[in-house]
């Protein structure tokens, strides 16, 4: 008995598509692990720069798409961006098998197009996965992407899959799962049931010490992005993984790299009966039947067609000769649309008021950003750092930073702020449009760590005249409670955490509404101290439109976009 | 299909599933056992809809906080008469300076009695590390948790609802780490553990107080002392806003009023304010380590009011009658400001 199951367990080992299976699923859960873990949960141990445990950024590490945009655009490679040859260069021998076995977007799809459907049934099912001539649009969305990257900007990022996945899931997906949870164990907790109730109590002491977030995040155009993904997942019901065999960028880079791969699909003509089953569970779209052509740039390697042959006709071999269609198979008409939409495209988006004289006020950009054209020309909209972000305050942008900027990271004082040690976003930004940040560098907390040694004999100014800063805080006088309301407050002042602190206060006198006089302090800025980390206007108790304010202006990343002639360094105070 | 004629081919097998009394018949009616079941089915649900709907209806309530005399404890213990009621220790080692001050007070188990349930409220407001003195030193409550044990409490927790990002602000503190390393209970403010409590105060009624604090037998205050730029120093009544949830940016308008009110709502067992590092200046952030100043002392008593007003006058100079909060909270009976009147034992620990 025992030794049947082993055999059985042995023969199925054997067949190639399991070992995919096994493959595909361990990269999946290796992606919602990392991006489960795409945020601060406290540790144990004291003190320190809080860091990311595990290499939560790995997946835009190793995406070649993601590298070479990022080489058009800048000339250079990001840190850990040469990871990316890892997957390259087997691809390259091998053919599209990283579509296949490893990409978490494609295991994805991947489920979702084993799907049952009535679009799919019999003849038609079959049909779907024939080669179909806008399986090449992909190709025109990689020409577009690279040329425009090539013009300067990241937008390769509104379709590279991995961005495409974190940015759903992670600001959509996820924070609707842990709402979903948190009710949940909600209504259990409070349950009048004893044993709901302590059932409840364990759900949530075990969900909390795995996947949940301590604070439930919220993200602007949450529902938007959730759809788009949703929408991209319903396609599967009509076409098996239509992502990635019409749209998906990375996919077709894959497939352009594949063309001289040694490695290819062997069809043997003499016993083929076209039964068509190797096309039922075909992913790719790539014609593995008998007497058709091969298409190698549209195969996913996924070796489902070599295990459902009856006669063991097809087989992947090295160094075979057979007829077969290599590379993107388009034609020079497409290849011109994808040359002019990528030419096209960044001309057109910066000629909006977004790099213009007048940036829109509130483009706050997170810590360590580069100044916004070397910004744009590297952020790939990925959402890594919203998702890290530990107050949630960084969001996608909408209209903030024109249309080219859609989903790139703005920081929202109002949903929370820049807490000042925190240089986790830099950490996690795979690309470098937040540069790489230490919490001396930041320079928002004067004599610590590094510092220590020479806090006392100057030091301390200097770094804080170098200090990043993301914009200024302003007041709105006619809302203030001191200002305009005769009422005590300055919260905006206790949370200021700059020393010495950017707010200051005056004492004067004021007359309350019953005509009594009143001593009470005001609050002011001095635009040389702030550095627009949003704590006054987030702790505001004038909520929905705070009577202190963070604008972009006085940002450090900007030489053009300041308020003062020049910073004049703080007083040392005895 | 047309229901109304069964003869057609397309009701034969699309409703095979259908049960054969609706086979086709020459009445156009069901039978009168189907008619009579199908009543009784309509009854039945129609009866238990509405049973539950009156059951529901007489269940509406508006909801409603919990008042402060259902929760508020009183954490105090006797006083003692041969006993000091404030200690001033100075030294090296903020452990030890915990151990002399309990020693000093009568002893811990003078205050924790076997079995407690106790809270401690340090300071875990800020993003900031132990050196930045923006949050109590992590030492002191350790030690405090140490003290709890040894009298031979049941539970010892240790939380706080922090203004920043609470994970790092429990973390970078250190206090996380030395809470639970004594074998403490560390929880983090988490948002459904809030209670709507009505605090009966005069300015304060229905604030969400964060569970942890609702059910203890004993609570420690252990502040650390800092400059505020509203009220001159935040001490030990200052650290009662940390008990609450919502919208505490609003206690400031009336910011004596309301202190007095959260203090006489929470009668601790024990203040211990940390003066190991006091942050003098941009409090009670602070961030820089030019703004403070190493006076290595704990200052512990049974009296909040004369312990804050002997804080306030020896690291600022601020007179107790420049702290409104203090004149009210003698009115309200919370303790006396003249802390010179006191019994005070001044000690020196290693």
């Amino acid at each position: 008995m025992f030794f049947r199951f082993f055999t059985k367990l042995r023969a199925a080992a054997l067949r190639l598509a399991t070992l995919r299976l096994l493959s595909q699923v361990f990269f999946l859960a290796l992606f919602v692990f990392l991006l489960l873990r795409t945020e601060f949960r406290g540790t144990v141990g004291s003190g320190g720069d809080v860091r990311m445990q595990w290499p939560v950024g790995l997946f835009f590490k190793i995406d070649p798409l993601v590298a070479l945009s990022n080489a058009l655009a800048t000339h250079a490679l990001y840190r850990g961006l040469l990871a990316s040859l890892l997957i390259l260069l087997p691809v390259m021998f091998l053919g599209r098998f990283f579509c296949g076995w490893i990409c978490p977007m494609g295991t994805i799809h991947h489920f979702f197009g084993n799907l049952k459907s009535e679009a799919k049934r019999g003849k038609q099912g079959i049909d779907a996965n024939r080669y179909k001539p806008w399986q090449r649009t992909k190709y025109v969305i990689l020409l577009a992407v690279l040329v425009a990257a090539l013009f300067g900007t990241g937008l390769v990022g509104w379709f590279d899959p991995f961005s495409l996945l974190v940015r759903s899931v992670g600001l959509s997906i996820l924070p609707g799962a842990n709402y979903a949870a948190n009710a949940l164990i909600n209504a259990m907790e409070h349950s009048n049931l004893g044993a709901v109730q302590s059932a409840g109590t364990s759900l949530h002491a075990a969900l909390a010490a795995t996947v949940l977030s301590f604070k439930q995040p919220h993200f602007r155009q949450g529902i938007l992005l959730g759809l788009i993904f949703l929408v991209l997942l319903a396609t599967n019901l009509r076409v098996t993984r239509f992502w990635c065999r019409a749209l998906c960028p990375l996919g077709a880079l894959l497939g352009v790299a594949s063309r001289w791969s040694i490695l290819g699909l062997h069809k043997d003509a003499a016993t083929c009966n076209k039964c068509n089953r190797c096309l039922m569970h075909c992913q790719g779209g790539d014609d593995p039947i008998g007497g058709a052509p091969w298409h190698k740039a549209e195969c996913l390697m996924c070796m489902n067609c070599v295990d459902s042959c009856p006669h063991h006709s097809l087989q992947f071999k090295v160094f075979r000769a057979e007829p077969e269609i290599v590379g993107t198979n388009l034609p020079r008409r497409k290849m011109l649309t994808g040359l002019a939409l990528g030419a096209a495209a960044v001309p057109l988006l910066r000629a909006n008021t977004a790099l213009g004289k007048s940036r829109d006020e509130h483009m706050i950009r997170p810590p360590g950003a580069l100044d916004e054209t070397d910004f744009l020309s590297r952020c790939i909209r990925c959402g890594e750092c919203m998702k890290v972000c530990p107050t949630n305050a960084l969001q996608p942008a909408f209209t903030e930073a024109g249309l080219e900027g859609i989903w790139s990271p703005v920081l929202t004082p109002r949903i929370g702020y820049c807490e000042p040690s925190c240089v986790l976003c830099s950490e996690v930004c795979p690309t470098g449009a937040i540069w790489k940040l230490t919490p001396r560098k930041k320079g928002w907390v004067v004599g610590i760590g590094e510092a220590n040694a020479s806090a006392s004999d100057g030091n301390a100014n200097e770094a804080e005249a170098k200090s990043v800063r993301l914009g200024t805080a302003f007041y709105d006088r006619g809302r203030c409670l001191p200002w305009a309301m005769a009422t005590d407050c300055i919260v905006c002042e206790e949370w200021c955490p700059v020393s010495p602190k950017a707010i200051y206060l005056q004492e004067v006198q004021v007359v309350d509404a019953d005509g009594n006089l009143k001593l009470l302090k005001q609050p002011h800025v001095d635009p040389s101290r702030c550095v627009g980390c949003g704590a006054c206007e987030y702790a505001c108790p004038l909520q929905e439109h705070p009577a202190v304010y963070v604008t972009s202006i006085g940002e450090s990343r900007s030489v053009e976009s300041q308020i003062l002639l020049s910073r004049r360094k703080a007083k040392a105070q005895s | 299909m047309n229901p109304e004629d069964p003869a057609t081919d397309n009701s034969a097998h699309a409703n095979a599933a259908t049960s054969t009394s609706s086979a086709p018949t020459a009445l156009d009616c069901m039978t009168r056992r189907d008619a009579m079941l199908q009543l009784l089915r309509v009854t039945g649900a129609g009866m238990a809809t509405a049973a539950a709907a009156l059951w529901l209806s007489q269940n509406s309530a508006r909801p409603a906080s919990t008042t402060a005399a259902n929760v508020r404890r009183d954490h105090t213990v006797e006083p003692n008469a041969a006993l000091p009621e404030m200690v001033v220790v100075q030294g090296n080692d903020p452990r030890a300076m915990v151990a002399r001050a309990f020693a000093d007070l009568g002893g811990v188990s003078r205050f924790i009695a076997h079995g407690d349930h106790v809270v401690l409220k340090p300071n875990i407001a800020w993003d900031r590390t132990p050196e930045q003195a923006a949050n109590t030193n992590p030492d002191v409550v350790a030690e405090v948790v140490k003290q709890c044990w040894q009298a031979g409490a049941k539970r010892v927790i240790v939380t706080d609802v922090s203004c920043n990002d609470a994970e790092r602000c429990f973390h970078r503190s250190g206090i996380a780490a030395a809470a639970r390393a004594e074998g403490a209970e560390v929880i983090l403010p988490d948002l459904a553990r809030f209670r709507e409590v009505n605090l009966g105060g005069e300015i304060l009624q229905s604030w969400p107080v964060f569970e942890p604090f609702l059910g203890a037998d004993k609570v420690i205050n252990l502040p650390i002392a800092k400059h505020h730029g509203l009220t001159g120093a935040t001490l030990g009544f200052k650290n009662w806003y940390g008990i609450l949830g919502g919208e505490r940016n609003r206690l400031h308008q009336q910011i004596h009023q309301s202190l007095v009110d959260l203090a006489a709502f929470m009668l601790p067992t024990l203040t211990l304010i940390d003066c190991y590092r006091v942050l003098l200046r941009n409090g009670p952030t602070g961030g820089n380590l030019e703004d403070v100043a190493l006076h290595k002392t704990l200052v512990a008593g049974t009296d909040p009011v004369a312990l804050d007003a002997y804080v306030a006058k020896a690291y600022w100079n601020i007179e107790a009658s420049a702290l409104p909060y203090l004149q009210l909270a003698e009115r309200r009976g919370l303790g006396r400001a003249d802390f010179e009147h006191l019994r005070t034992k001044f000690s020196q620990s290693a």
